[in-house]
């Protein structure tokens, strides 16, 4: 169970990073990138191909994040010139290139066999106890702050239903007493989960959860400031659950985390690196996004005309945005391959830029939490789904896969209907007139 | 026509030096010439109204001289500099803004931070100041709120400065882009259409306004349909029909000149 965590943990923070990478150049850019995927495969390469080689890690994950960066320049000098739909459609042509490329250069890459064995991070670290629990303050501290950021948003979810300064006021109170509630049965039901997977019966736990989620929604209703079974509050509502089902799987993998680091092993080693590099990214991107030079990018996203007509190098601000978006990706494809050990170019394909968009989506563009949280939310259903589908719907796993690609599909049709700023997006800027 | 001074000159000699002179203006889309040998001078400090009936070349004889068209033939100076070969955002940043037609402001960005995007060599824009000096940024953020908050005053839109620009009224949407012009530090305003789709009591006091930095030494172009307004702001009028120059003079001796009655007549 512990390891089964750490991996998911490992998966959900690499795409998050990877969708990070993605979010700044489409969510406060508005570079349409249909091949993200082509700046992890360069990253992934190169990190894995200059450490067998010799090179220190560090420097071959440098090397990776700089030459995805520079791949980002190549398309971006070619394209950026051309109209948003262009960028489109080159982007995903050098995505299949890369990989093709990958495919191909078998004396680089090995073509279809791989590329395994090579030198993964913190695997050879013994660390002794204070390390361990140095590792374990550290993911503590990254972790408070993950929650605290999400707390923290949570008090502003009124603001999108009603407008009123003081009904929003007295909303807020009781909204933190409605919050102890869901964190109450949260808990119940995480345990119930628990219980349920430990005890082997799944069925168990799951209808144990979901009868607690259910009470949980009895009591959002009641509890519920305005007392209105509004359309907006039931979403509301529905959001928190969400948001707070996301905030049980944090504890969860939190506590599998801790455990894993108690009892070294790699794969928590890596859990714990790649934590750190991405609390590490996000906090740069935030800081990034809010700058003047944030401003320059969400202004070229509304109107690049603008933009140029204010003094601002336009296609100077889109490289930029692409590179920095590329190696970010890069970084997250050095993470892809240590995690896998083993990489082929199979492990590249359009699909998993597709992936990142759906979490980007999910969260709502152009918001850094929100794509945290859309990762979370992926993984989230990929595992569940993964394991109590089977259980619930008799079908051979070529179609069940097939099912669960389905449900996503419809999920997201579900998501654009009734919120179709994601789940963390600002309702107020899509009813905007242009 | 080589020496900007002495066109200008030519024109009149009792105007102060020209702030930006086009000669020769050429731009043709396919078969169809827009803007044809077209000559504008715009005196420093004054300003410069630019008619014609509607299809006359006005917007596009705009997007030639800020360069957000290539122009086909023509030179441009601006400021005592050549600048037809600048690209549009060296042109802005050398302090000649242009507005749109059909207001364009940023929608889903609050107006404070429409205004604050158009203050011109702030340090945070460069991505490794935001690494390394991010004091200085908060400081000149500050000042620049300080200095968007009055002008957002002057033109009566603070009270919505933290709104999103998109839930602006369209007369709002145009004040909004002249105060997002002005807080760009320009030399040059190039106002399209300023009054289009606003109503009377407003149009009062945009004009109210242009006047007011008029002077306090921002030279306009004034694109305009409203005779009201051009006869009440311009010192100087440019009529273009059919893509080319017409007619140059003051707004009373347009008025009653026969070729641009014809023009916009008909007859």
């Amino acid at each position: 169970m512990v390891g089964y965590l750490v991996s998911l943990a490992i998966f959900t923070a690499t795409y998050a990073l990877f969708s990070l990478g993605l979010n700044l150049q489409w969510g406060y850019t508005g570079l349409i990138n249909f091949g993200h995927i082509a700046f992890m495969t360069v990253g992934a390469y190169t990190t894995v191909l200059l450490s067998l080689n010799g090179v220190p890690l560090v420097l071959a994950v440098l090397a990776g994040a700089i030459l995805a960066g520079i791949l980002g320049l190549l398309i971006g000098i070619s394209t950026l010139r051309l109209r948003e739909d262009y960028l489109a459609i080159v982007t995903i042509g050098v995505s299949e290139v890369v990989r093709l490329i990958a495919l191909n250069e078998e004396e680089l890459t090995q073509g279809t066999r791989g590329v395994y064995g090579f030198p993964l991070p913190l695997a050879s670290l013994n660390p002794n106890l204070p390390l361990r629990l140095g590792m374990i303050v550290i993911l503590t501290m990254i972790c408070g702050v993950g929650v605290w950021q999400i707390w923290r948003w949570l008090g502003h979810v009124p603001q999108g239903a009603d407008r009123s300064v003081p009904l929003r006021r007295a909303a807020l109170g009781r909204q933190r007493l409605a919050l102890g509630g869901y964190l109450l049965c949260l808990g119940g039901s995480v345990t119930a989960l628990w219980w349920g997977f430990a005890m082997n019966t799944g069925f168990l736990g799951l209808a144990g959860a979901s009868a607690i989620a259910a009470l949980g929604c009895v009591y959002s209703r009641f509890s519920h400031p305005l007392k209105t079974a509004s359309h907006q509050s039931w979403l509301t509502h529905s959001t928190i659950i969400a948001v707070n089902l996301v905030l049980g799987l944090v504890l969860m993998v939190y506590w599998a985390g801790v455990m894993g680091l108690y009892d070294y092993t790699y794969k928590a080693g890596l859990m714990w690196l790649l934590v750190v590099i991405l609390g590490f990214t996000f906090w740069q991107l935030q800081r990034w996004v809010h700058s003047p030079w944030g401003r320059v990018l969400k202004s070229i996203r509304e109107d690049e005309e603008v933009a140029k007509a204010l003094g601002k190098n336009v296609f100077r601000y889109k490289l930029q945005s692409l590179m920095l978006g590329g190696a970010i990706a890069g970084i997250a494809g050095a993470f892809y391959a240590w995690q896998l050990t083993f990489i082929n170019p199979d492990g590249f394909i359009p699909l998993i830029t597709f992936q990142a968009w759906i979490i980007v989506v999910l969260g709502g563009a152009g918001n850094n939490v929100g794509t945290l949280l859309g990762a979370m939310i992926f993984w989230v259903y990929d595992a569940a789904t993964r394991f109590l589908l089977p259980s619930l719907v008799t079908l051979d796993d070529a179609r069940l896969g097939a099912f669960r690609i389905m449900v996503i599909g419809l999920l997201l049709i579900v998501l654009m209907m009734w919120r179709p700023q994601g789940i963390l997006g600002n309702k107020d800027e899509l009813t905007l007139g242009r | 026509m080589s020496n900007p001074d002495s066109a200008v000159s030519s024109v009149d000699s009792t105007l102060a030096p020209a702030l930006l002179s086009a000669h020769g203006l050429h731009k043709a889309f396919g078969g169809i010439h827009a803007v044809e040998n077209v000559e504008i001078q715009v005196p420093q400090g004054r300003i410069v109204g630019l008619i014609g009936p509607n299809g006359a070349g006005k917007t596009t004889l705009f997007n030639l001289l800020c360069h957000f068209l290539p122009a086909d033939q023509g030179r441009i100076v601006f400021d005592g500099q050549s600048i037809e070969s600048l690209s549009a955002h060296t042109i802005a940043r050398q302090g000649m803004i242009r507005t749109f037609q059909v207001a364009r402001v940023l929608s889903k960005l609050t107006v404070l931070d429409n205004m604050l995007l158009a203050a011109p060599h702030q340090t945070g824009e460069k991505l490794g100041n935001v690494w390394l000096r991010s004091r200085q940024i908060r400081r000149e953020e500050r000042q620049l709120r300080d200095k968007a908050q009055t002008i957002l005053e002057c033109v009566g839109l603070s009270h919505m400065t933290h709104t999103c620009a998109g839930a602006l009224s369209g007369g709002q949407r145009k004040l909004l882009e002249m105060a997002r012009a002005l807080m760009a530090d320009p030399k040059l305003i190039l106002l399209d259409e300023p009054a289009a789709g606003v109503n009377p009591t407003l149009i009062n006091q945009i004009c109210d306004h242009i006047i007011q930095w008029n002077r306090q030494g921002i030279t306009f172009l004034i694109i305009e349909h409203n005779m009201d307004v051009i006869m009440s702001l311009c010192d100087r009028v440019w009529v273009l029909a059919e893509g080319r120059n017409l007619a140059v003079g003051t707004p009373t001796e347009i008025q009653s000149n026969p070729q641009v009655l014809e023009a916009y007549l008909g007859h």
